[in-house]
């Protein structure tokens, strides 16, 4: 049973549509104490990062989450879900949930934002969730802050907006995605 | 960089695609679940639903259109077209839509891109302006009400102020060229795009593939937005999408 990370911010219909269309089961977990029978958690973001964070931590699912992460159950972040993995965002000044070392920053100046659209993912170290995915392949990405990890080992995928900036984060158990891996670009 | 986007857009009315001139003379386009299948197949990068009508007993309709074609395409689309409150902009998030527009009701209550961007955050909110070329003005002015009233705010001032409240995209229609199939707009397009910090899409006169070329190559559009072309299959998404690609545009 693969279970989401819902607090509140609504539209998880994609994303659960896309795991039930791959043959897997879910849960929608609102409250700390529905995390049991979980083998694997995805936690999709929406919103801004201060809220987000004041919300889970009201909720107590802050420590659930690091609680799963120790005990290496395979966790997913998808784009803000993936920028609360670091220690900092500079987007409300937030303090995250410290799973990767290094903050979230806004692009420069001068760049259109949202980065929002279709862009290529580089692989630049090899990684089971790349399996039968192509390298450069395009993925949909809304975003206007991304995670600038401390260690470079981390990032394994990179996407140009005005310059590379880590698409792909990935360490052990914990994975995240800047993009939105359930919107699939037809044709290939 | 982001790449460019090819948007069909499906004018709706009580529950069917249909498609104007200069936002009148409505011809039937199709069904809208099959039409979105369709263009996604084809290659379409997103999708933009806009209910023209946008009556009460329309919006029902409309919100059961979203939840149809959610479950069917997997590319973002934005829908939009007489929301005028963030109860409705979240019942048409809720329904599977990706992105919500707005036009008239942020014209009479600006506040609506700032509440909309923090009850839904700001990528989900797009700007819908509508503006006609004034010759009095010399310059364009911002449409509301379906084309209807022509009022005195400047579009470039317009597009400013609802991108600082708090909408993270704009879609820009040409009513001069909506429908005409003569080009978009390349000189307002430009205008707007120079002026603010968001993505703009084109919209409005699409007509040949050079239209296309045209507003990304001299306007800087993020997408370009098209519906009778494609709609009555004068062109095709592939069609477009294979040319440009040819042409040194960089698409998915």
């Amino acid at each position: 049973m693969i279970g989401i990370i819902d607090y509140g911010a609504g539209n998880l219909h994609s994303i659960e549509k896309a795991i039930k269309k791959l043959g897997f089961t879910t849960k929608i977990m609102s409250k700390p104490d529905e995390f049991h029978g979980i083998n694997k958690i995805i936690f999709p973001g929406v919103g801004n990062a201060g809220k987000t964070m004041q919300i889970i931590k009201k909720l107590g699912m802050d420590k659930q989450i690091k609680k799963c992460i120790t005990e290496g159950v395979p966790f997913l972040g998808i784009c803000l879900g993936m920028q609360l993995l670091l220690e900092f965002s500079k987007e409300n000044e937030t303090d995250c949930l410290s799973i990767f070392e290094g903050t979230v920053i806004p692009f420069h100046q001068g760049v259109k934002v949202p980065h929002m659209g279709w862009n290529e993912v580089q692989q630049i170290m090899k990684h089971p969730i790349y399996k039968g995915i192509p390298d450069r392949c395009d993925f949909y990405f809304v975003h206007s802050f991304y995670v600038q990890p401390l260690h470079e080992s981390d990032v394994i995928g990179l996407t140009n907006y005005s310059h590379d900036f880590c698409s792909v984060i990935a360490r052990d158990n914990v994975i995240g995605v800047q993009f939105h891996p359930e919107k699939v670009p037809k044709p290939d | 960089m982001a790449e460019k986007k090819i948007i069909p857009c499906l004018d709706m009315k009580d529950g069917r695609v249909v498609k104007g001139v200069q936002f009148v003379n409505l011809r039937d386009a199709g069904d809208p679940v099959e039409l979105a299948a369709f263009y996604e197949e084809q290659g379409a990068d997103e999708l933009v639903f806009l209910d023209i009508a946008a009556t009460n007993e329309g919006r029902e309709t409309m919100l059961d259109v979203v939840r149809k074609v959610a479950e069917q395409i997997t590319i973002p689309f934005t829908v939009g077209g007489g929301i005028r409150t963030v109860e409705q902009m979240k019942a048409v998030i809720d329904a599977g839509a990706d992105k919500v527009s707005i036009g008239t009701a942020a014209y009479d209550n600006p506040h609506l891109f700032k509440e909309g961007a923090e009850a839904l955050g700001p990528d989900r909110i797009v700007a819908a302006i509508d503006a006609k070329f004034v010759d009095e003005a010399g310059t364009w002015r911002v449409v509301i009400h379906g084309g209807n009233t022509v009022t005195d705010k400047d579009v470039v001032e317009w597009a400013k102020e609802a991108a600082e409240l708090g909408a993270g995209e704009i879609l820009l229609t040409s009513m001069d060229r909506d429908g005409e199939k003569s080009g978009y707009d390349l000189e307002m397009t430009k205008a707007v795009v120079d002026a603010v910090d968001v993505p703009v899409i084109a919209s409005g006169g699409a007509g040949t593939i050079d239209d296309f070329y045209a507003a990304f190559t001299k306007a800087n559009a993020a997408g370009a937005l098209a519906a009778s072309v494609f709609h009555f299959k004068e062109t095709s998404v592939k069609e477009v999408k294979a040319e440009l690609k040819r042409r040194g545009i960089d698409l998915k």
